[in-house]
Protein backbone atom coordinates (compact mmCIF):
# COMPACT_ATOMS: atom_id res chain seq x y z
CA UNK A 1 0.00 0.00 0.00
CA UNK A 2 2.68 2.25 0.60
CA UNK A 3 4.14 1.54 -2.56
CA UNK A 4 1.53 1.92 -3.92
CA UNK A 5 0.79 5.51 -2.72
CA UNK A 6 4.13 6.86 -3.56
CA UNK A 7 3.57 5.46 -7.35
CA UNK A 8 0.44 7.72 -6.91
CA UNK A 9 2.29 10.56 -5.53
CA UNK A 10 4.97 10.60 -8.27
CA UNK A 11 2.45 10.05 -10.86
CA UNK A 12 0.46 13.40 -9.87
CA UNK A 13 3.83 15.39 -9.63
CA UNK A 14 4.11 14.30 -12.97
CA UNK A 15 0.68 15.05 -14.01
CA UNK A 16 0.89 18.47 -12.21
CA UNK A 17 4.52 19.60 -14.21
CA UNK A 18 3.40 18.64 -17.62
CA UNK A 19 1.92 21.85 -18.70
CA UNK A 20 4.93 23.70 -17.65
CA UNK A 21 7.12 20.75 -19.27
CA UNK A 22 4.97 21.50 -22.45
CA UNK A 23 5.36 25.03 -22.70
CA UNK A 24 9.00 24.79 -22.45
CA UNK A 25 9.29 22.61 -25.07
CA UNK A 26 6.30 24.37 -27.10
CA UNK A 27 4.24 21.54 -27.41
CA UNK A 28 1.01 23.02 -26.05
CA UNK A 29 -1.25 20.24 -27.76
CA UNK A 30 -0.36 17.91 -24.78
CA UNK A 31 -1.82 20.23 -22.33
CA UNK A 32 -5.02 19.64 -24.25
CA UNK A 33 -4.82 15.68 -24.46
CA UNK A 34 -3.76 15.19 -20.93
CA UNK A 35 -6.13 17.74 -19.64
CA UNK A 36 -8.90 15.32 -21.93
CA UNK A 37 -7.57 12.51 -19.81
CA UNK A 38 -7.57 13.93 -16.65
CA UNK A 39 -11.16 15.00 -17.56
CA UNK A 40 -12.05 11.74 -17.81
CA UNK A 41 -10.44 10.38 -14.67
CA UNK A 42 -12.61 12.16 -13.29
CA UNK A 43 -15.66 10.87 -14.85
CA UNK A 44 -14.38 7.32 -14.23
CA UNK A 45 -13.56 7.93 -10.58
CA UNK A 46 -17.29 8.95 -10.48
CA UNK A 47 -18.57 5.66 -12.26
CA UNK A 48 -15.69 3.75 -10.02
CA UNK A 49 -17.90 4.49 -6.71
CA UNK A 50 -21.13 2.95 -8.65
CA UNK A 51 -19.55 -0.16 -10.26
CA UNK A 52 -15.76 -0.44 -7.93
CA UNK A 53 -17.32 -0.03 -4.54
CA UNK A 54 -21.11 -0.20 -5.33
CA UNK A 55 -21.66 -3.02 -7.66
CA UNK A 56 -23.84 -1.03 -9.84
CA UNK A 57 -22.72 -1.49 -13.49
CA UNK A 58 -24.38 1.38 -15.26
CA UNK A 59 -24.50 1.72 -18.90
CA UNK A 60 -25.37 5.47 -19.28
CA UNK A 61 -22.87 7.05 -17.34
CA UNK A 62 -22.11 9.52 -20.40
CA UNK A 63 -25.21 10.83 -19.60
CA UNK A 64 -24.45 12.79 -16.63
CA UNK A 65 -21.26 14.09 -18.97
CA UNK A 66 -23.60 15.51 -21.43
CA UNK A 67 -25.36 17.30 -18.70
CA UNK A 68 -23.06 19.12 -17.17
CA UNK A 69 -21.23 20.41 -20.87
CA UNK A 70 -25.06 21.53 -22.08
CA UNK A 71 -25.30 22.88 -18.52
CA UNK A 72 -22.24 24.94 -19.62
CA UNK A 73 -23.23 25.09 -23.73
CA UNK A 74 -26.65 26.15 -22.65
CA UNK A 75 -26.11 29.37 -20.14
CA UNK A 76 -23.28 30.18 -22.40
CA UNK A 77 -25.46 30.02 -25.33
CA UNK A 78 -27.92 32.57 -23.52
CA UNK A 79 -24.85 34.69 -22.67
CA UNK A 80 -23.95 33.70 -19.17
CA UNK A 81 -20.98 33.02 -18.47
CA UNK A 82 -20.62 32.48 -14.79
CA UNK A 83 -18.42 29.69 -14.09
CA UNK A 84 -20.44 29.09 -10.27
CA UNK A 85 -24.05 29.25 -12.11
CA UNK A 86 -23.01 26.79 -14.40
CA UNK A 87 -21.24 24.10 -11.92
CA UNK A 88 -24.37 24.74 -10.04
CA UNK A 89 -26.81 24.31 -12.55
CA UNK A 90 -24.75 20.94 -14.23
CA UNK A 91 -24.62 19.85 -10.40
CA UNK A 92 -28.12 20.40 -9.94
CA UNK A 93 -29.34 19.10 -13.07
CA UNK A 94 -27.62 15.76 -12.57
CA UNK A 95 -28.42 15.54 -9.13
CA UNK A 96 -32.34 15.53 -9.90
CA UNK A 97 -31.95 13.70 -13.23
CA UNK A 98 -29.48 11.01 -11.41
CA UNK A 99 -32.39 10.87 -8.22
CA UNK A 100 -35.31 10.29 -10.83
CA UNK A 101 -33.36 7.67 -13.13
CA UNK A 102 -32.05 6.14 -9.95
CA UNK A 103 -34.95 5.84 -8.07
CA UNK A 104 -36.15 3.78 -11.56
CA UNK A 105 -33.28 1.91 -12.38
CA UNK A 106 -32.28 0.62 -9.28
CA UNK A 107 -35.32 -0.84 -8.78
CA UNK A 108 -33.81 -3.34 -11.18
CA UNK A 109 -30.66 -5.77 -10.71
CA UNK A 110 -27.97 -7.51 -13.35
CA UNK A 111 -28.89 -6.99 -16.89
CA UNK A 112 -31.85 -5.36 -16.73
CA UNK A 113 -30.07 -2.59 -14.76
CA UNK A 114 -27.39 -2.16 -17.47
CA UNK A 115 -29.86 -1.90 -20.15
CA UNK A 116 -32.18 0.36 -17.98
CA UNK A 117 -29.41 3.07 -17.15
CA UNK A 118 -28.27 2.71 -21.40
CA UNK A 119 -31.91 3.09 -22.16
CA UNK A 120 -32.21 6.48 -20.51
CA UNK A 121 -28.97 7.84 -21.78
CA UNK A 122 -30.50 7.39 -25.02
CA UNK A 123 -33.33 9.37 -24.82
CA UNK A 124 -30.99 11.79 -23.54
CA UNK A 125 -29.10 11.44 -26.44
CA UNK A 126 -31.44 11.65 -28.76
CA UNK A 127 -33.21 14.46 -26.53
CA UNK A 128 -30.00 16.75 -27.47
CA UNK A 129 -29.91 15.83 -31.06
CA UNK A 130 -33.28 16.79 -31.27
CA UNK A 131 -33.14 20.28 -29.89
CA UNK A 132 -32.36 22.68 -32.74
CA UNK A 133 -32.06 25.98 -30.98
CA UNK A 134 -28.74 24.39 -29.01
CA UNK A 135 -27.33 22.68 -32.21
CA UNK A 136 -28.87 19.83 -32.67
CA UNK A 137 -26.46 16.71 -33.83
CA UNK A 138 -24.17 19.39 -34.35
CA UNK A 139 -23.53 20.50 -31.34
CA UNK A 140 -23.50 23.83 -29.15
CA UNK A 141 -20.25 26.33 -29.51
CA UNK A 142 -19.19 27.96 -26.56
CA UNK A 143 -18.98 31.48 -27.20
CA UNK A 144 -16.43 32.18 -24.17
CA UNK A 145 -14.99 30.03 -21.58
CA UNK A 146 -16.51 29.96 -18.03
CA UNK A 147 -15.91 32.74 -15.39
CA UNK A 148 -15.17 32.26 -11.77
CA UNK A 149 -14.82 35.43 -10.75
CA UNK A 150 -11.36 34.67 -8.92
CA UNK A 151 -10.19 32.63 -11.65
CA UNK A 152 -11.35 32.15 -15.22
CA UNK A 153 -10.78 28.79 -17.66
CA UNK A 154 -9.69 30.69 -20.66
CA UNK A 155 -6.36 29.05 -20.86
CA UNK A 156 -5.88 25.28 -21.49
CA UNK A 157 -3.52 25.51 -18.66
CA UNK A 158 -6.23 26.91 -16.00
CA UNK A 159 -8.54 24.09 -17.40
CA UNK A 160 -5.84 21.37 -17.05
CA UNK A 161 -4.91 22.20 -13.43
CA UNK A 162 -8.65 22.66 -12.12
CA UNK A 163 -9.38 19.05 -13.81
CA UNK A 164 -6.21 18.18 -11.72
CA UNK A 165 -7.17 19.71 -8.20
CA UNK A 166 -11.08 18.05 -8.70
CA UNK A 167 -9.51 15.03 -9.58
CA UNK A 168 -7.48 15.11 -6.10
CA UNK A 169 -10.46 16.16 -4.34
CA UNK A 170 -12.66 14.01 -6.13
CA UNK A 171 -10.15 10.69 -4.94
CA UNK A 172 -9.98 12.07 -1.58
CA UNK A 173 -13.39 11.90 -0.94
CA UNK A 174 -14.02 8.79 -2.31
CA UNK A 175 -11.67 7.40 -0.18
CA UNK A 176 -13.08 8.89 3.04
CA UNK A 177 -16.42 7.99 1.66
CA UNK A 178 -15.68 4.47 1.31
CA UNK A 179 -14.53 3.92 4.73
CA UNK A 180 -17.57 5.75 6.17
CA UNK A 181 -20.46 3.92 7.41
CA UNK A 182 -22.19 5.02 4.31
CA UNK A 183 -19.51 3.29 2.49
CA UNK A 184 -19.24 0.22 4.11
CA UNK A 185 -23.51 0.02 3.67
CA UNK A 186 -22.51 0.58 -0.36
CA UNK A 187 -20.22 -2.20 -0.28
CA UNK A 188 -22.12 -4.81 1.93
CA UNK A 189 -24.51 -4.33 -1.34
CA UNK A 190 -22.25 -5.44 -3.22
CA UNK A 191 -20.74 -8.28 -1.56
CA UNK A 192 -23.98 -9.57 -0.44
CA UNK A 193 -27.45 -7.54 -0.65
CA UNK A 194 -29.63 -10.56 0.71
CA UNK A 195 -27.83 -10.45 3.92
CA UNK A 196 -27.84 -6.49 3.87
CA UNK A 197 -31.42 -6.32 4.43
CA UNK A 198 -31.71 -9.17 6.38
CA UNK A 199 -29.80 -7.05 8.79
CA UNK A 200 -32.14 -4.63 8.21
CA UNK A 201 -30.33 -1.77 6.20
CA UNK A 202 -32.67 -0.48 3.60
CA UNK A 203 -30.11 -0.57 0.93
CA UNK A 204 -31.70 1.08 -1.89
CA UNK A 205 -31.56 4.72 -0.45
CA UNK A 206 -27.97 4.29 0.11
CA UNK A 207 -27.47 2.91 -3.71
CA UNK A 208 -29.49 6.43 -4.81
CA UNK A 209 -27.79 8.73 -2.51
CA UNK A 210 -24.24 6.72 -3.75
CA UNK A 211 -25.96 7.19 -7.60
CA UNK A 212 -27.32 10.94 -7.63
CA UNK A 213 -23.35 11.91 -5.82
CA UNK A 214 -21.63 9.93 -9.15
CA UNK A 215 -24.23 11.81 -11.14
CA UNK A 216 -23.00 15.03 -9.75
CA UNK A 217 -19.42 14.68 -9.74
CA UNK A 218 -19.26 13.51 -13.36
CA UNK A 219 -21.36 16.46 -14.24
CA UNK A 220 -18.76 18.66 -13.06
CA UNK A 221 -16.07 16.48 -15.32
CA UNK A 222 -19.11 17.24 -18.25
CA UNK A 223 -18.22 21.20 -17.24
CA UNK A 224 -15.01 21.00 -17.61
CA UNK A 225 -14.86 18.66 -20.92
CA UNK A 226 -16.77 21.57 -22.73
CA UNK A 227 -14.68 24.60 -21.01
CA UNK A 228 -11.71 22.61 -22.69
CA UNK A 229 -13.63 21.98 -26.10
CA UNK A 230 -15.01 25.25 -26.10
CA UNK A 231 -18.00 22.91 -27.36
CA UNK A 232 -20.86 20.98 -26.05
CA UNK A 233 -22.03 18.32 -28.40
CA UNK A 234 -24.51 15.51 -28.28
CA UNK A 235 -21.79 13.08 -29.48
CA UNK A 236 -20.27 13.42 -25.45
CA UNK A 237 -23.61 11.19 -23.79
CA UNK A 238 -23.46 8.71 -27.07
CA UNK A 239 -23.38 4.88 -25.69
CA UNK A 240 -20.22 4.61 -26.76
CA UNK A 241 -18.84 7.15 -24.22
CA UNK A 242 -20.70 5.08 -21.36
CA UNK A 243 -19.02 1.89 -22.76
CA UNK A 244 -15.81 3.66 -22.76
CA UNK A 245 -16.37 4.55 -19.05
CA UNK A 246 -17.15 1.40 -17.98
CA UNK A 247 -13.75 -0.22 -19.85
CA UNK A 248 -11.68 2.30 -18.05
CA UNK A 249 -12.84 1.87 -14.80
CA UNK A 250 -12.52 -2.23 -15.33
CA UNK A 251 -9.50 -1.68 -16.64
CA UNK A 252 -8.11 0.22 -14.07
CA UNK A 253 -8.91 -2.08 -11.47
CA UNK A 254 -7.23 -5.00 -13.29
CA UNK A 255 -4.15 -2.76 -13.76
CA UNK A 256 -4.23 -1.46 -10.18
CA UNK A 257 -5.33 -3.30 -7.49
CA UNK A 258 -4.65 -4.90 -4.01
CA UNK A 259 -5.58 -2.19 -1.55
CA UNK A 260 -8.03 0.14 -1.19
CA UNK A 261 -5.57 2.93 -2.14
CA UNK A 262 -5.04 1.75 -5.20
CA UNK A 263 -9.03 0.75 -5.51
CA UNK A 264 -9.44 4.25 -5.31
CA UNK A 265 -6.92 5.63 -7.61
CA UNK A 266 -7.49 3.09 -10.07
CA UNK A 267 -9.67 4.84 -12.17
CA UNK A 268 -6.86 7.65 -13.15
CA UNK A 269 -4.70 4.16 -14.36
CA UNK A 270 -7.75 2.96 -15.95
CA UNK A 271 -8.35 6.32 -17.90
CA UNK A 272 -4.76 6.87 -18.66
CA UNK A 273 -3.67 3.81 -19.98
CA UNK A 274 -7.11 3.36 -22.51
CA UNK A 275 -6.51 6.94 -23.39
CA UNK A 276 -2.66 6.88 -24.15
CA UNK A 277 -3.57 3.58 -25.87
CA UNK A 278 -6.52 5.27 -27.51
CA UNK A 279 -4.28 8.02 -28.84
CA UNK A 280 -0.87 5.93 -30.16
CA UNK A 281 -3.25 3.58 -32.37
CA UNK A 282 -5.20 6.83 -33.58
CA UNK A 283 -1.63 8.05 -34.81
CA UNK A 284 -0.64 5.28 -36.62
CA UNK A 285 -3.90 3.52 -38.47
CA UNK A 286 -7.54 4.21 -39.65
CA UNK A 287 -8.33 0.85 -38.09
CA UNK A 288 -7.24 1.74 -34.60
CA UNK A 289 -10.67 0.86 -32.97
CA UNK A 290 -10.04 -2.84 -34.25
CA UNK A 291 -6.45 -2.77 -32.67
CA UNK A 292 -7.60 -1.16 -29.60
CA UNK A 293 -10.36 -3.74 -28.81
CA UNK A 294 -7.86 -6.82 -29.66
CA UNK A 295 -5.38 -5.31 -27.22
CA UNK A 296 -8.41 -4.71 -24.60
CA UNK A 297 -9.28 -8.73 -24.96
CA UNK A 298 -5.54 -9.49 -24.22
CA UNK A 299 -4.94 -7.14 -21.46
CA UNK A 300 -8.06 -8.71 -19.72
CA UNK A 301 -7.07 -12.36 -20.13
CA UNK A 302 -3.30 -11.32 -19.41
CA UNK A 303 -4.21 -9.82 -15.67
CA UNK A 304 -5.76 -13.11 -14.76
CA UNK A 305 -9.47 -11.88 -14.86
CA UNK A 306 -11.56 -13.91 -13.16
CA UNK A 307 -15.45 -13.37 -13.35
CA UNK A 308 -16.71 -12.14 -9.88
CA UNK A 309 -19.84 -13.27 -8.68
CA UNK A 310 -20.41 -10.00 -7.20
CA UNK A 311 -19.49 -7.86 -9.98
CA UNK A 312 -22.53 -7.27 -11.52
CA UNK A 313 -25.27 -6.03 -9.05
CA UNK A 314 -26.19 -9.36 -7.77
CA UNK A 315 -29.90 -9.91 -7.87
CA UNK A 316 -31.78 -10.51 -4.69
CA UNK B 1 -40.06 -16.36 36.00
CA UNK B 2 -41.64 -16.15 32.93
CA UNK B 3 -40.84 -17.69 29.74
CA UNK B 4 -38.58 -15.50 27.44
CA UNK B 5 -39.92 -16.89 24.14
CA UNK B 6 -43.27 -18.79 24.11
CA UNK B 7 -45.84 -19.95 21.57
CA UNK B 8 -49.26 -21.10 22.15
CA UNK B 9 -51.47 -23.93 19.74
CA UNK B 10 -49.37 -22.34 16.52
CA UNK B 11 -50.53 -23.27 13.03
CA UNK B 12 -49.09 -22.96 9.54
CA UNK B 13 -51.27 -24.57 6.72
CA UNK B 14 -49.70 -24.64 3.06
CA UNK B 15 -52.83 -25.37 0.93
CA UNK B 16 -54.26 -28.87 3.03
CA UNK B 17 -50.71 -29.40 4.01
CA UNK B 18 -50.02 -28.67 8.21
CA UNK B 19 -46.78 -27.49 7.98
CA UNK B 20 -46.94 -26.14 11.68
CA UNK B 21 -49.72 -28.38 13.78
CA UNK B 22 -50.96 -26.76 16.99
CA UNK B 23 -47.37 -25.97 18.21
CA UNK B 24 -47.07 -24.83 21.90
CA UNK B 25 -43.14 -24.25 22.81
CA UNK B 26 -41.55 -22.47 25.69
CA UNK B 27 -37.99 -21.22 26.18
CA UNK B 28 -36.87 -19.63 29.10
CA UNK B 29 -33.61 -17.54 29.38
CA UNK B 30 -30.23 -19.49 30.40
CA UNK B 31 -31.84 -22.42 28.40
CA UNK B 32 -31.39 -24.33 25.19
CA UNK B 33 -34.34 -25.43 23.74
CA UNK B 34 -33.65 -28.31 21.11
CA UNK B 35 -35.93 -28.94 18.15
CA UNK B 36 -35.05 -32.10 16.18
CA UNK B 37 -37.38 -33.91 14.24
CA UNK B 38 -36.74 -35.84 10.27
CA UNK B 39 -36.37 -33.28 7.15
CA UNK B 40 -39.65 -31.70 6.35
CA UNK B 41 -40.75 -31.99 10.14
CA UNK B 42 -41.65 -27.99 9.57
CA UNK B 43 -38.70 -26.88 12.33
CA UNK B 44 -37.84 -24.50 9.49
CA UNK B 45 -41.31 -22.99 9.06
CA UNK B 46 -41.49 -23.16 12.93
CA UNK B 47 -38.65 -20.81 13.43
CA UNK B 48 -39.87 -18.44 10.65
CA UNK B 49 -43.18 -17.91 12.39
CA UNK B 50 -41.26 -17.01 15.15
CA UNK B 51 -38.75 -15.03 13.14
CA UNK B 52 -41.65 -13.02 11.58
CA UNK B 53 -40.62 -14.40 8.55
CA UNK B 54 -43.84 -16.38 8.17
CA UNK B 55 -46.90 -15.37 9.67
CA UNK B 56 -49.13 -18.24 11.25
CA UNK B 57 -52.31 -18.84 10.35
CA UNK B 58 -53.49 -18.95 13.85
CA UNK B 59 -52.09 -19.31 17.76
CA UNK B 60 -49.95 -16.76 19.35
CA UNK B 61 -46.14 -15.88 19.49
CA UNK B 62 -45.19 -14.23 22.87
CA UNK B 63 -41.49 -12.78 23.50
CA UNK B 64 -41.87 -12.30 27.33
CA UNK B 65 -45.21 -10.71 28.27
CA UNK B 66 -45.81 -9.02 24.81
CA UNK B 67 -47.68 -10.39 22.01
CA UNK B 68 -45.41 -10.25 18.63
CA UNK B 69 -47.67 -12.76 16.44
CA UNK B 70 -48.26 -10.19 13.99
CA UNK B 71 -44.76 -8.19 14.04
CA UNK B 72 -42.75 -7.19 11.55
CA UNK B 73 -38.88 -9.25 11.79
CA UNK B 74 -36.97 -5.68 11.87
CA UNK B 75 -39.65 -5.06 15.31
CA UNK B 76 -38.79 -8.59 16.50
CA UNK B 77 -35.24 -7.95 16.07
CA UNK B 78 -35.06 -4.51 17.75
CA UNK B 79 -36.70 -6.23 20.62
CA UNK B 80 -34.22 -8.81 21.08
CA UNK B 81 -34.78 -12.18 18.85
CA UNK B 82 -31.81 -12.55 16.86
CA UNK B 83 -31.86 -15.61 14.14
CA UNK B 84 -29.15 -17.46 12.18
CA UNK B 85 -29.45 -18.98 9.19
CA UNK B 86 -28.94 -22.70 7.89
CA UNK B 87 -26.63 -21.32 4.92
CA UNK B 88 -23.58 -18.83 6.10
CA UNK B 89 -24.26 -15.79 4.51
CA UNK B 90 -20.98 -13.40 5.40
CA UNK B 91 -19.32 -10.40 3.63
CA UNK B 92 -16.52 -11.58 1.27
CA UNK B 93 -13.86 -9.31 1.10
CA UNK B 94 -14.38 -7.93 4.17
CA UNK B 95 -12.46 -9.05 7.39
CA UNK B 96 -14.05 -10.69 10.44
CA UNK B 97 -13.92 -7.07 12.14
CA UNK B 98 -15.80 -5.83 9.44
CA UNK B 99 -18.16 -7.83 8.61
CA UNK B 100 -19.61 -8.15 12.55
CA UNK B 101 -19.23 -3.96 12.55
CA UNK B 102 -21.89 -4.02 9.68
CA UNK B 103 -24.05 -6.37 12.04
CA UNK B 104 -23.37 -3.61 14.80
CA UNK B 105 -24.12 -0.42 12.08
CA UNK B 106 -26.96 -2.22 11.43
CA UNK B 107 -28.31 -1.68 15.25
CA UNK B 108 -27.49 1.81 15.29
CA UNK B 109 -29.60 3.90 13.36
CA UNK B 110 -29.03 5.15 10.01
CA UNK B 111 -25.70 4.95 8.07
CA UNK B 112 -25.71 8.24 6.03
CA UNK B 113 -22.48 9.81 7.82
CA UNK B 114 -20.03 10.17 4.83
CA UNK B 115 -16.78 11.44 6.59
CA UNK B 116 -15.57 9.45 9.67
CA UNK B 117 -13.56 6.36 8.69
CA UNK B 118 -15.83 2.98 10.45
CA UNK B 119 -12.61 2.02 11.60
CA UNK B 120 -11.98 4.97 14.09
CA UNK B 121 -15.17 4.41 15.21
CA UNK B 122 -15.59 3.18 18.78
CA UNK B 123 -18.88 2.65 18.78
CA UNK B 124 -18.38 0.70 16.34
CA UNK B 125 -15.74 -1.38 16.93
CA UNK B 126 -15.97 -1.97 20.25
CA UNK B 127 -19.08 -3.28 20.29
CA UNK B 128 -17.77 -5.97 17.34
CA UNK B 129 -14.73 -6.96 19.78
CA UNK B 130 -16.97 -7.85 22.32
CA UNK B 131 -19.03 -10.32 20.10
CA UNK B 132 -16.10 -11.61 18.04
CA UNK B 133 -14.55 -11.90 21.48
CA UNK B 134 -17.69 -14.51 22.91
CA UNK B 135 -16.87 -16.36 19.68
CA UNK B 136 -13.22 -16.94 20.09
CA UNK B 137 -12.11 -15.21 17.23
CA UNK B 138 -10.38 -12.42 18.95
CA UNK B 139 -6.99 -13.46 17.35
CA UNK B 140 -8.32 -13.61 13.77
CA UNK B 141 -10.30 -9.94 13.71
CA UNK B 142 -8.59 -8.31 11.26
CA UNK B 143 -8.39 -11.56 8.25
CA UNK B 144 -10.10 -11.37 5.82
CA UNK B 145 -13.08 -13.61 5.90
CA UNK B 146 -12.22 -15.40 2.37
CA UNK B 147 -9.18 -17.18 3.55
CA UNK B 148 -10.76 -18.84 6.13
CA UNK B 149 -12.59 -22.42 7.12
CA UNK B 150 -16.25 -23.22 7.34
CA UNK B 151 -16.33 -23.82 10.07
CA UNK B 152 -15.08 -19.96 11.09
CA UNK B 153 -17.37 -18.87 9.19
CA UNK B 154 -20.05 -20.28 11.36
CA UNK B 155 -18.86 -18.53 13.64
CA UNK B 156 -18.40 -15.13 12.48
CA UNK B 157 -22.42 -15.59 11.57
CA UNK B 158 -22.81 -16.14 15.09
CA UNK B 159 -20.98 -13.34 16.37
CA UNK B 160 -23.13 -11.02 14.16
CA UNK B 161 -25.95 -12.35 15.22
CA UNK B 162 -24.57 -11.70 18.88
CA UNK B 163 -23.67 -8.51 17.77
CA UNK B 164 -27.54 -7.20 17.85
CA UNK B 165 -27.31 -7.76 21.47
CA UNK B 166 -30.04 -10.01 21.59
CA UNK B 167 -31.77 -12.27 24.16
CA UNK B 168 -33.54 -14.74 22.24
CA UNK B 169 -31.43 -16.41 19.63
CA UNK B 170 -32.92 -19.10 16.82
CA UNK B 171 -30.36 -21.09 15.70
CA UNK B 172 -31.13 -22.69 12.42
CA UNK B 173 -28.83 -25.74 12.15
CA UNK B 174 -25.92 -23.84 13.24
CA UNK B 175 -23.48 -27.02 13.04
CA UNK B 176 -24.67 -27.66 9.04
CA UNK B 177 -21.36 -28.56 6.90
CA UNK B 178 -18.87 -28.55 9.93
CA UNK B 179 -16.49 -31.38 10.65
CA UNK B 180 -16.62 -33.64 13.67
CA UNK B 181 -14.23 -30.96 15.28
CA UNK B 182 -15.70 -28.00 14.43
CA UNK B 183 -18.86 -29.35 15.26
CA UNK B 184 -17.40 -30.07 18.86
CA UNK B 185 -15.91 -26.10 19.42
CA UNK B 186 -19.31 -24.99 18.16
CA UNK B 187 -20.96 -27.21 20.81
CA UNK B 188 -18.68 -25.82 23.75
CA UNK B 189 -19.10 -22.04 22.43
CA UNK B 190 -23.12 -22.63 22.22
CA UNK B 191 -22.44 -23.76 26.26
CA UNK B 192 -20.53 -20.95 26.79
CA UNK B 193 -23.15 -18.31 25.92
CA UNK B 194 -25.70 -20.22 27.24
CA UNK B 195 -26.14 -18.51 30.41
CA UNK B 196 -26.92 -15.53 28.86
CA UNK B 197 -29.16 -15.97 26.39
CA UNK B 198 -32.37 -18.21 25.89
CA UNK B 199 -31.77 -20.49 22.61
CA UNK B 200 -33.59 -22.36 20.21
CA UNK B 201 -31.85 -24.85 18.38
CA UNK B 202 -32.72 -26.76 15.34
CA UNK B 203 -30.13 -29.51 14.66
CA UNK B 204 -29.32 -32.74 13.36
CA UNK B 205 -25.64 -33.29 14.48
CA UNK B 206 -27.56 -35.66 17.75
CA UNK B 207 -24.33 -35.35 20.01
CA UNK B 208 -25.03 -31.45 19.92
CA UNK B 209 -28.16 -31.37 20.62
CA UNK B 210 -27.86 -33.94 23.73
CA UNK B 211 -25.00 -32.48 25.23
CA UNK B 212 -26.72 -28.77 24.89
CA UNK B 213 -30.48 -29.27 25.46
CA UNK B 214 -32.47 -28.67 28.83
CA UNK B 215 -35.24 -29.77 27.15
CA UNK B 216 -35.93 -30.83 23.07
CA UNK B 217 -39.08 -31.23 21.24
CA UNK B 218 -39.63 -33.92 19.12
CA UNK B 219 -41.37 -32.56 15.68
CA UNK B 220 -42.92 -34.82 13.17
CA UNK B 221 -45.26 -33.85 9.81
CA UNK B 222 -45.48 -30.54 11.93
CA UNK B 223 -46.87 -31.64 15.31
CA UNK B 224 -44.65 -31.85 18.47
CA UNK B 225 -44.40 -35.86 18.97
CA UNK B 226 -42.95 -35.70 22.30
CA UNK B 227 -41.34 -32.92 25.05
CA UNK B 228 -38.98 -34.15 27.29
CA UNK B 229 -35.34 -33.94 28.85
CA UNK B 230 -32.79 -35.80 25.98
CA UNK B 231 -32.64 -38.60 28.35
CA UNK B 232 -36.57 -39.20 28.04
CA UNK B 233 -36.39 -38.53 24.28
CA UNK B 234 -33.62 -40.69 23.81
CA UNK B 235 -35.04 -43.56 25.01
CA UNK B 236 -38.93 -43.06 23.73
CA UNK B 237 -39.60 -45.54 21.82
CA UNK B 238 -41.94 -43.74 19.56
CA UNK B 239 -39.21 -41.56 18.75
CA UNK B 240 -36.63 -43.97 17.69
CA UNK B 241 -38.80 -45.26 15.88
CA UNK B 242 -39.80 -42.03 13.80
CA UNK B 243 -36.74 -40.35 13.54
CA UNK B 244 -33.51 -41.79 15.88
CA UNK B 245 -33.62 -44.84 13.88
CA UNK B 246 -33.74 -48.45 15.45
CA UNK B 247 -31.00 -50.74 15.16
Amino acid sequence: MKKQLIALLALFVALAALPLLAQTFNEPFYITLVGRMVIFAIAVASLNLLIGFGGMVSFGHALFIGLGAYAVGGLSFYDINNGWLQVGLAIALCAVVGLITGAIVLRTTGIAFIMITLAFAQMFYFLMVSLKQFGGDDGLPLSQRSDFGVFTLNTDASIYYAALGLLILVLLATYKLVHSRFGMVLRGAKANPVRMAALGFPVLRYQLAAYVMAAAVCGVSGVLLANLAKFSSPSYLAWSVSGELIVMVVLGGLLWRGSMVAMVASPLIGTLAFLIVEEVLKASTEHWPLILGVLIVMGVLASGFKPNKTEAKAAP
Amino acid sequence: MSPLLRTENLVKRYSGLLATDDVSLSLAHGQIHALIGPNGAGKTTLIKQLAGELRPDSGHVYLGDTEITALPTEDRARMGLARSYQITSIFHGFTVLENVMLAVQAQQGHSFRFWKSVHSDKRLTESAMVAIERVGLAAKAHIVVDAMAHGEHRQIELAMVLAAQPRVLLLDEPMAGMSQAESEAMTTLLGSLKPDYGMLLIEHDMQAVFALADTVSVLVYGKVLMHGTPAQVKNDPAVREAYLGEE
